[in-house]
């Protein structure tokens, strides 16, 4: 059924001279490239693009792409991902010629619907923070990290102040130390309780008159609630330093806490994971931040400012705050991922966000204890949305690593979980199975995994066995990387 | 080297002594949680290095992990071989696998280590 000929490389598909368009004859008078572009930006010879015609083109990716699993074919408990299902009323709405054919440069008055929901957007993002001042530029999460810190660093400035630290515990996601790192910080990383929480004697130890940020995830990495969070902010807040949450994982706690009631001062959203979007395989993502209202004045412009009693042409205007930072992305970053996040909030509501919270932490927890005996957790009896277990006994045991196992659920039409994240925990499998799985789903995947840990070790360490591409060589594969972007030389 | 006589640190890098100079590489246990190394960061000869702080990192299929000096003092030789071929460190990590070696300046920062018995025992606590 497979079309292989289809999924061969397009530069193995090329045939010379074939073309997927033809184009009119030029009408004005053709002229040498040399006299267009100077010598030193002209290639030797052309860059061998492959010679394909459009059906070649479409089939090679439609085929291409029924290789790969995704939310919409599969189950995809990847940890820390929350691949839950989009709905696909939202990706029609975002369709829709009133949205998709806006351009950013018309004038602000035909603008205003577009507007006046990112106004919205502004505050439902603020409420659900509870953090007052929301920029909505941020292209994914991890800017949105950055873009605080540069908020951040730009209020100390401001207060003549100079801090060169953040301060991060060792469960975090690496994108914290690298946009600390990148924003021009001192990284510090601390260790974590036995417990799997911010170890708070480790905290004050490494506390003091430098520390401009500490960043937690709350719940954190290993999906856990943070529960001395209130106590970890005040003892940042002790020293002058700002507390940043790390949205990544809103999904758990919609409706029933706040970040900016536990004691954070700026945060991040993932509106791609939290809110629902296509994400995975690149994005786009959006990461929104929302800081508190003394932050306000440094956040990047413009934001959306809401004038009730002006004329209905000029109800919504983009204004840049005072002491902004600047630009962090091109006009009022990922709009396409921001309405679908739009519609979710209005088709949900509060009660339905709360439910969304509510059946994220009722599906980690039924997972968890229909798998904890075969995969131990390590941390806590109860999770939040998502548990991180360990392949260390079957590895001891007989050999068969989170590696193995996450391989093998390929052969069973379940996409693997994350595994050998968070590095805190060893042989690590990380499993979120977010609101949107039903029971029978989460028991046929419990099922899967103690019937894996039954087979062959050998076996195991061989497999995926049925997937076109088998199990790569990533050593070989890391330390003589063959990268091939354009014509085989 | 023979593993009896090393030392070993709670960050798994082990300790050769001949006179002031320390052999420095990393453990089987550590190379095996880390699994096969991809690429590592040598510290630079000529420069000096502080117990305790980072003088290097090693890359796995898994991770970037630190690697910390377990004595002060300057480096004297690294093991550039590593550089194009990692596998050293794990086949033979306590001989062909070695990745430094320091002229120690306080050679007493030496005592507060492990040998290969309670070292054994130290991993084997934290495996589970």
């Amino acid at each position: 059924m497979r079309n292989k000929l289809a999924t061969e490389s397009l530069f193995a598909l090329s045939q010379p001279g074939r073309r997927g368009a033809e184009f009119p004859a030029a009408d004005v008078p053709e002229r040498p490239l040399s006299e267009l572009i100077p010598a030193s930006a002209l290639a030797d010879k052309p860059t061998g693009l492959p010679e394909v015609t459009e059906s070649d083109v479409i089939r090679h990716f439609v085929n291409l792409s029924t290789l790969n699993m995704c939310v919409d074919t599969h189950f995809y408990p990847l940890g820390s991902c929350t691949m839950k299902y989009n709905p696909k009323r939202h990706e029609r709405l975002a369709s829709l010629p009133g949205i998709v054919d806006l351009h950013p440069y018309q004038n602000q008055s035909d603008l205003q619907g577009m507007l006046g929901m990112l106004y919205e957007m502004q505050e439902m993002l603020a409420e659900i923070a509870g953090l007052p001042a929301v920029s909505l530029q941020p292209a994914a999460g991890a800017q949105g990290e950055f873009t605080a810190l540069l908020t951040a660093k730009a209020y100390f400035e401001d207060r003549g102040e100079k801090r060169t630290k953040v301060l991060f515990p060792n469960s975090a996601h690496g994108t914290n130390p690298a946009s600390a790192a990148i924003a021009g910080f001192d990284c510090v990383q601390l260790a974590s309780s036995k417990e799997g929480l911010v170890d708070l004697e480790d905290l004050k130890a490494h506390l003091d008159d430098q520390t401009a940020v500490f960043m937690v995830t709350n719940p954190n990495t290993l999906g856990l609630f943070e529960k001395d969070i209130k106590q970890i902010a005040q003892m940042v807040h002790d020293v002058g330093g700002l507390v940043y949450i790390d949205g990544a994982n809103m999904n758990a706690i919609l409706g029933y806490t706040r970040p900016g009631d536990f004691g954070g001062d700026m945060m991040h959203f993932n509106v791609h994971k939290t809110f629902t979007g296509p994400h995975g395989a690149g994005g786009p993502g959006s990461g929104p931040i929302a800081v508190r209202d003394f932050l306000a004045d440094f956040l990047p412009g413009p934001v959306i400012h809401f004038h009730p009693d002006a004329d209905e042409t000029d109800q919504y205007t983009l204004e840049t705050p005072a002491k902004s930072i600047g630009r962090v992305r091109s006009f009022y970053g990922n709009i396409g991922i921001l309405v679908r996040g739009y519609c979710y909030l209005r088709t949900l509501g509060a009660p339905g966000l709360k439910a969304v919270s509510e059946n994220a932490v009722l599906n980690a927890n039924y997972l968890k204890a229909l798998l904890k005996d075969v995969l131990p957790v390590p941390n806590g009896d109860l999770c939040m949305h998502e548990f991180v277990a360990s392949a260390s006994k079957s590895k001891a045991a007989n050999g068969i690593t989170a590696m193995d196992i996450a391989k093998r659920l390929l052969d069973f039409g379940f996409h693997a979980p994350t595994v050998y994240f968070p590095l805190v925990v060893p042989e690590a499998i990380m499993v979120e199975p977010t609101e949107t799985e039903s029971k029978e789903t989460l028991d046929a995947f419990a099922e899967t995994i103690i019937k894996i840990l039954k087979e062959d070790p050998e076996f195991l360490h061989q497999a995926p066995h049925s997937t076109i591409v088998q199990r790569p060589d990533e050593v070989v594969a890391a330390r003589n990387p063959i990268l091939q972007c354009c014509e085989p030389q | 080297m023979d593993q009896a006589s090393l030392k070993f640190t709670k960050t798994h890098e082990w300790v050769g002594v001949e006179g002031d100079i320390a052999t420095v590489g990393i453990s089987d246990f550590a190379v095996n949680q880390l699994t096969d190394l991809v690429y590592i960061e040598l510290p630079k000869i000529g420069s000096t290095c502080e117990a305790g702080k980072v003088f290097g990192e090693v890359e796995s299929v898994k991770a970037v992990s630190d690697l910390y000096a377990p004595v002060s003092g300057e480096i004297v030789e690294a093991n550039e071989a590593l550089v194009d071929d990692q596998s050293p460190l794990s086949d033979d990590p306590f001989g062909a696998g070695w990745i430094t070696k320091v002229k120690m300046s306080n050679p007493a920062e030496l005592d507060q280590f492990m040998n290969a018995d309670d070292y054994k025992k130290f991993c084997e606590s934290e495996a589970h």
